[in-house]
């Protein structure tokens, strides 16, 4: 074997991939607790009902136009099968009429040519319409898919997303949905054809002559047992490319997106050779799956060749003595060949049908999930709020540390309340109860004295809105942006909330003012300005009530002045829950509670508490000092 | 004719020329080795079997058995080889696309989608691979097949063998076609599904605002518009993928037909035996499995041709800010920098943000930046560092215009502290030793101690804690104490804090301060500011208003003098009018 370089055969042996790697290489991740609910490797009876529910609750609308498509396909296949059949015919009756000196008729030749003609156009145009429906329902089955997926995780509670992470998010949304589609795309039709054209051969092979079928019948089992072994190996090897691919695209999305930080420290060479080493552990995956589907494709083959050849053999035999005519063994093998192609063919997809099925497996996973903030099935309309809100007897725990324990609030309908106290003392914790972004561990958070799990989840965040200190803007404008307060609100109604805020004159100054889209060049808005635009959202929302959660943080002091002021007006007769380290927010306060430790300790309007002289004035005064 | 981005993949190739020689080689075997099973076939049923000879069935047997272990322990072999190949190509590709990403200025960063890149890192060079591995080496193998069974047939009838070989002009017409229209899908379906990713991601991440606005409705009704254009391009995809498919696979099974027609007028004038048509059918059906799988190669090879087209989009993109031909190394720094008539255009816009800064900052002098939200403070200090270049005039370090050092040099003379503190899923170490990696424990220690960032040794792992999007959330006073430390730790000559403590409460604002005091004293700092506290840091303050540095002085001195100074930092808001009319009436 001339061509054999001598590295060819450097096969690493069944070592599996330890894709957790050696603790030294691996160090820099850090340790972080056991990671969250990637479905395990023993439960995988248990996984494969439930994605096969989600499947069949994806086709079930299909179910007729699967039947039509099930239907043409044999149609096609039947048409494969008979080519060779009819040719045979061809050769057997309508060629020897013609060899008497050519008197003979024509009519039986001709006969096969238009037959052969007609059910070439038959399974053409079956193959054609099968390809359409499939292609169809596939594309079908994966818009519903996207949908669901997408409205379940906006349904899910952000404690679900704090734990999941928007990475996890974002795979089983483009990953998985997308090895789903390849599987539709290329998977199905491969499938389809294949095990048809396997039964019906098998079928027509046995029709043919059974005894010459029974080598076949041998080679079965052997294939069998080469198959089991296949699919219990590349389900492993399956796994380790995921998982190895997994933290090459963590990898690469935040590194990416801190790319400021990348080149402001120079980090450059060591996320070359973090990522070269992800990388690689992926090609080894890899190397290990195609090494697998690289034994059993060949290995069918051989179980085929070495069928052929005893088909060959032993129908020699039976042919010697009469019991098989020579046109049938000549049939026999060109129905052979065609017997075990798409065996292999199947095999080169497995891998496809693999990634299918583990991304169901997640997706089904994730659609099972329950929305721990669930609306519930008879919400409580909330057409006018009044915006009063009461914590009742509240606790509430933090990856179970208990955070607030019995928590009484109350805070009247427009009433302007701040919440103040160290890091840790739980203010953070009251916002997102208010808003509903968590669910009390015990007691109730109610609005307008009706417990906040009564409500629909959508309706109740339109009446109670927050504002974080994180402005995340969406592609598109920054009218758009605003506008996602109100999709619905005329231009005017986006420039008057942006006027409001003080706003409207960095986005005027912006290229293309209010129509700039924020992710485009030139509009690298600051964190102020950022800010200044959510004010503006939130404004234009007109909620019951607002909770600002350290919104105010990024604003320099004219901005602040700006948003100030509109806050005067958008509080006014608005309830209001406002968390500051900043007091010049405080202030517009009508009451203040001081937090120590999840417990209220000090409790009235600003005034009053500083005069008092207890921890807020402390604060106070340390915040005067800062000023000078 | 359009260029052929996959060719381009080509270089790649080249390391890998034995493993490449022995895969075609082995190909050019197993062709022959298949192409002899209808020759044993045919051997047995005119020899021994035509004879009665059952003892002549034994030798064929036996080579036919020695051809199959050949044939496919060479195949298994060469898909071995082939998966190294492709995989190894796959990863390198890979590797210097993040290179080069890495490599590309904040400006392009700025503009490209994430989504869009990361489906290039992806989907786009697995594409690629799967080309490499599976669909490159079944188009060779189907083209050699055709030419050697084409040779086949002219060989066994002249005649019937030209009339076949016409009909590959259609296949190769359409071919073409659809090749062109396939082109024009496929790219539309990548660039659509980029721009999906695009819109999944923000609404996993902006998903606190989506649900503090409960927007989730909203957010779908935009998600949806685009997942159905998808699936309307998709379905065009179909479309053209399907008429292809049926139209190629009707020309083989045509061609039987007529090839049987004429070859029985062929046997019935004598020109050809019964044999012989048997042969030449045989081998027009070896032919009608490569054709018909042909539609799906070509669409693959389609799919990898276009794929490559847009990873080389990045890859043709040439850096804005890079090392220029004669940069300098600039071992040691005494940190004296000066900003000369410099101005700023967004890159590609028309949006003027500086117009003319002139700015001294000498050795050792800590300056405090003040102006309006968007007067382009951040901006000032991003080109200290180049992450972005200026349009006009210079920057230099110590008289070196920042063009003319290496950016590794420049970079490591300066630390900097972002208002968003950027963390990366990695240790607590990790992301304190990302630009000073040789920092010691001590200098770990004293750099959390400075920052009040104290509270990483009580994470649960201490500093081995992972922290960032992949692991425990920090609260933003957390991060930007982190951040801090971390623009402190290598003890660099030139500090730059853009706003540092803006998520810090009063209490832990003042240690900072205090602790950061003697860092400052011997190194030269911008610290860019929204607060008066933060100005106590500095020795001067610059105001910055119209794009132009318009006083600079102490920060008494402007706070009483300067009135436009007095209304950012003078927190007696209420008596003192803002100077902007804009304010809401």
């Amino acid at each position: 074997m001339i061509f054999e370089p001598d590295e060819v055969p450097d096969v690493d042996h069944d070592v599996p991939l330890d894709l957790t790697g050696d603790a030294a290489v691996d160090a820099w991740r850090g340790v972080a607790a056991e990671d969250v609910d990637e479905p395990g490797r023993g439960l995988a009876g248990m996984l494969r009902s439930r994605s096969r529910r989600l499947l069949g609750s994806l086709l079930r609308p299909h179910r007729r136009s699967l039947a039509l498509a099930a239907l043409l396909i044999t149609c096609n296949v039947a048409a494969q099968l008979a080519g060779p059949l009819l040719v045979r015919e061809g050769i057997d009756n309508g060629i020897p009429p013609l060899l008497d000196g050519g008197s003979g008729s024509l009519r039986p030749l001709l006969t096969v040519v238009v037959a052969l003609v007609a059910i070439t156009l038959l399974g053409a145009a079956s193959f054609n319409g099968f390809l359409m429906i499939t292609g169809r329902i596939g594309q079908d089955v994966l818009l519903d898919l996207r949908r669901r997926v997408f409205v379940h995780f906006q349904d899910l509670s952000m404690s679900f997303h704090e734990k999941y992470t928007s990475g996890r998010v974002i795979s089983r949304q483009t990953s998985d949905v997308e090895a789903l589609g390849e599987m539709l795309k290329f998977g199905i039709v491969t499938l389809a054809t294949s095990t048809l054209l396997i039964a019906g051969i098998a079928v027509v092979l046995v029709v043919l002559n059974a005894q010459l079928a029974i080598p076949i019948l041998v080679a079965l089992p052997v294939l069998w047992v080469l198959t089991r072994w296949f699919r219990g190996q590349s389900e492993r090897a399956y796994r380790a490319t995921r998982d190895a691919i997994a933290l090459v695209i963590v990898h690469f999305v935040e590194s990416l997106g801190g790319i400021q930080a990348v080149h402001a420290f120079r980090r450059e060479p060591r996320n070359q050779e973090i990522f070269e080493h992800l990388d690689d552990r992926y090609r080894q995956a890899n190397v290990w799956s195609q090494r697998l589907a690289g034994t059993y494709g060949p290995g069918v083959q051989l179980v085929g060749r070495l069928t052929t050849a005893i088909v060959i053999f032993y129908g020699g035999w039976l042919a010697i003595d009469g019991k098989v005519s020579v046109g049938v063994l000549a049939a026999f093998l060109l129905y052979l060949r065609r017997f075990f192609e798409p065996m292999q063919e199947l095999s080169q997809f497995y891998n496809l049908f693999q990634a299918s099925a583990a991304g169901l497996e997640k997706l089904s996973g994730v659609l099972d999930e329950d929305a721990t903030v669930a609306s519930p099935a008879n919400p409580v309309t909330l057409t006018h709020a009044s915006g009063a809100l009461r914590f009742d007897a509240v606790g509430f725990a933090y990856r179970e540390r208990p955070v607030l324990t019995d928590f009484d609030l109350d805070v009247p309908a427009g009433e302007t309340i701040a919440i103040v106290g160290a890091t840790g003392a739980g203010k953070t914790t009251v916002a997102r109860l208010a808003a509903r972004f968590w669910d009390p561990t015990s007691g109730r958070v109610m609005l307008d004295g009706v417990d906040l799990r009564e409500f629909d989840a959508l309706e109740l965040h339109r009446a109670i809105v927050t504002v974080t200190q994180e402005n995340f803007l969406f592609t598109g404008s920054v009218a758009e942006n605003i506008g996602l307060g109100r999709p619905d609100a005329p231009r005017a109604d986006v420039e008057a909330a942006a006027r409001a805020i003080g706003a409207h004159d960095f986005i005027s100054a912006l290229p293309d003012g209010y129509d700039t889209d924020v992710h485009q060049k030139g509009a690298r808005l600051s964190a102020g300005q950022r800010q200044l635009v959510a004010f503006a959202r939130a404004f234009l929302a007109d909620p019951a009530a607002l909770i600002l959660d350290e919104a105010t943080s990024s604003l320099d002091i004219p901005s602040e002045r700006l948003v100030q002021r509109a806050l005067r007006t958008l509080l006014a007769d608005r309830t209001a829950v406002i968390i500051a380290h900043r007091l010049t927010t405080v202030e517009i306060a009508d009451r203040v509670v001081v937090l120590e430790r999840g417990r209220i300790v000090e409790d009235g309007p600003p005034r009053e508490l500083i005069d008092r002289g207890g921890e807020y004035a402390g604060l106070h005064q340390a915040w005067l000092d800062s000023l000078v | 004719m359009r260029e052929r981005a996959l060719w381009r993949v080509l270089p790649y190739l080249r390391p890998h020329k034995k493993r490449l020689a022995f895969i075609a080689g082995s190909a050019v075997v197993s062709v022959g080795a298949q192409l002899a099973v209808p020759l044993i076939a045919e051997a047995a049923i005119d020899g021994p079997i035509r004879d009665g000879n059952k003892r002549g069935l034994v030798p064929l047997l036996a080579l036919a058995v020695a051809l199959a272990i050949v044939e496919l322990s060479l195949t298994y072999r060469r898909r071995l080889a082939l998966s190294r190949v492709a995989t190894s190509v796959e990863t390198k590709l890979r590797d210097d696309f993040y290179a080069q990403l890495q490599r590309l200025d904040v400006g392009f960063h700025d503009r490209w989608q994430s989504g869009q890149l990361l489906s290039r890192a992806n989907s786009d060079i697995s594409l690629i691979r799967r080309f490499a591995a599976f669909g490159a080496i079944f188009l060779v193998i189907v083209i050699l097949e055709v030419i050697v069974i084409f040779a086949l047939l002219l060989h066994l009838d002249p005649r019937l063998g030209l009339l076949t070989i016409a009909t590959a002009v259609p296949v190769v017409i359409l071919c073409r076609r659809f090749e062109r229209r396939y082109h024009t899908v496929v790219r539309d379906i990548q660039d659509q599904t980029g721009d999906l990713t695009t819109m999944i991601e923000e609404a996993a991440r902006g998903i606190r605002v989506i649900k503090a606005f409960g927007r989730s409705d909203e957010m779908f009704n935009r998600y949806d518009a685009r997942c159905r254009q998808l699936r309307d391009t998709e379905m065009e995809r179909v479309r053209v993928h399907t008429r292809f498919i049926w139209v190629l696979g009707l020309i083989p099974n045509l061609t039987l037909a007529a090839v049987l027609l004429g070859g029985a007028f062929a046997v019935s004038w004598g020109s050809l035996s019964v044999g012989g048509l048997v042969a030449f059918v045989s081998y027009l059906l070896i032919l009608v499995f490569p054709i018909e799988e042909l539609a799906w190669i070509l669409a693959m090879a389609e799919e990898a041709e276009t794929a490559a087209g847009r990873v080389w989009e990045v890859f043709d993109t040439e850096p804005l800010i890079a090392d220029g031909a004669n940069a300098a190394t600039l071992a040691r720094a005494r940190g004296e920098i000066r900003f000369e008539g410099v101005q700023f255009v967004y890159p590609g816009t028309d949006k003027i943000v500086l117009r003319g800064v002139d700015l001294a900052i000498q050795p050792g002098e800590t300056l405090a930046l003040v102006g309006a939200t968007g007067s382009g403070k951040t901006t000032i200090a991003t080109l200290l560092t180049r992450l972005y270049d200026p349009a006009g005039g210079r920057v230099t370090l110590d008289g070196h215009d920042l063009r003319d050092l290496t950016l590794r040099s420049l970079r490591a003379h300066i630390g900097f502290a972002f208002e968003e503190a950027t963390l990366f899923s990695a240790s607590v170490r990790e992301n304190l030793l990302i630009g000073f990696p040789g920092a010691s424990d001590a200098d770990i220690e004293h750099a959390l101690a400075v920052a009040q960032a104290t509270f990483a040794y009580d994470l649960p792992w201490a500093l081995d804690t992972r922290i960032g999007e992949q692991g425990l959330s920090l609260s933003g006073g957390q991060r930007q104490r982190i951040g801090l430390a971390r623009a402190i730790i290598g003890r660099p000559r030139v500090l730059v804090l853009d706003d540092p403590l803006s998520a810090l409460d009063v209490h832990t604002e003042a240690r900072v301060e205090e602790a950061l005091r003697p860092i400052l004293a011997d190194r030269t700092s911008l610290v860019v500011v929204h607060r008066p506290s933060t100005v106590a840091l500095a020795d001067r303050s610059a105001l910055i208003d119209g794009g132009r540095i318009v006083a600079t002085g102490s920060h008494h001195d402007l706070l009483e003098h300067e009135p436009r100074y007095a209304a950012i930092l003078s927190q007696a808001a209420e008596e003192l009018e803002a100077p902007q009319d804009q304010v809401a009436s």
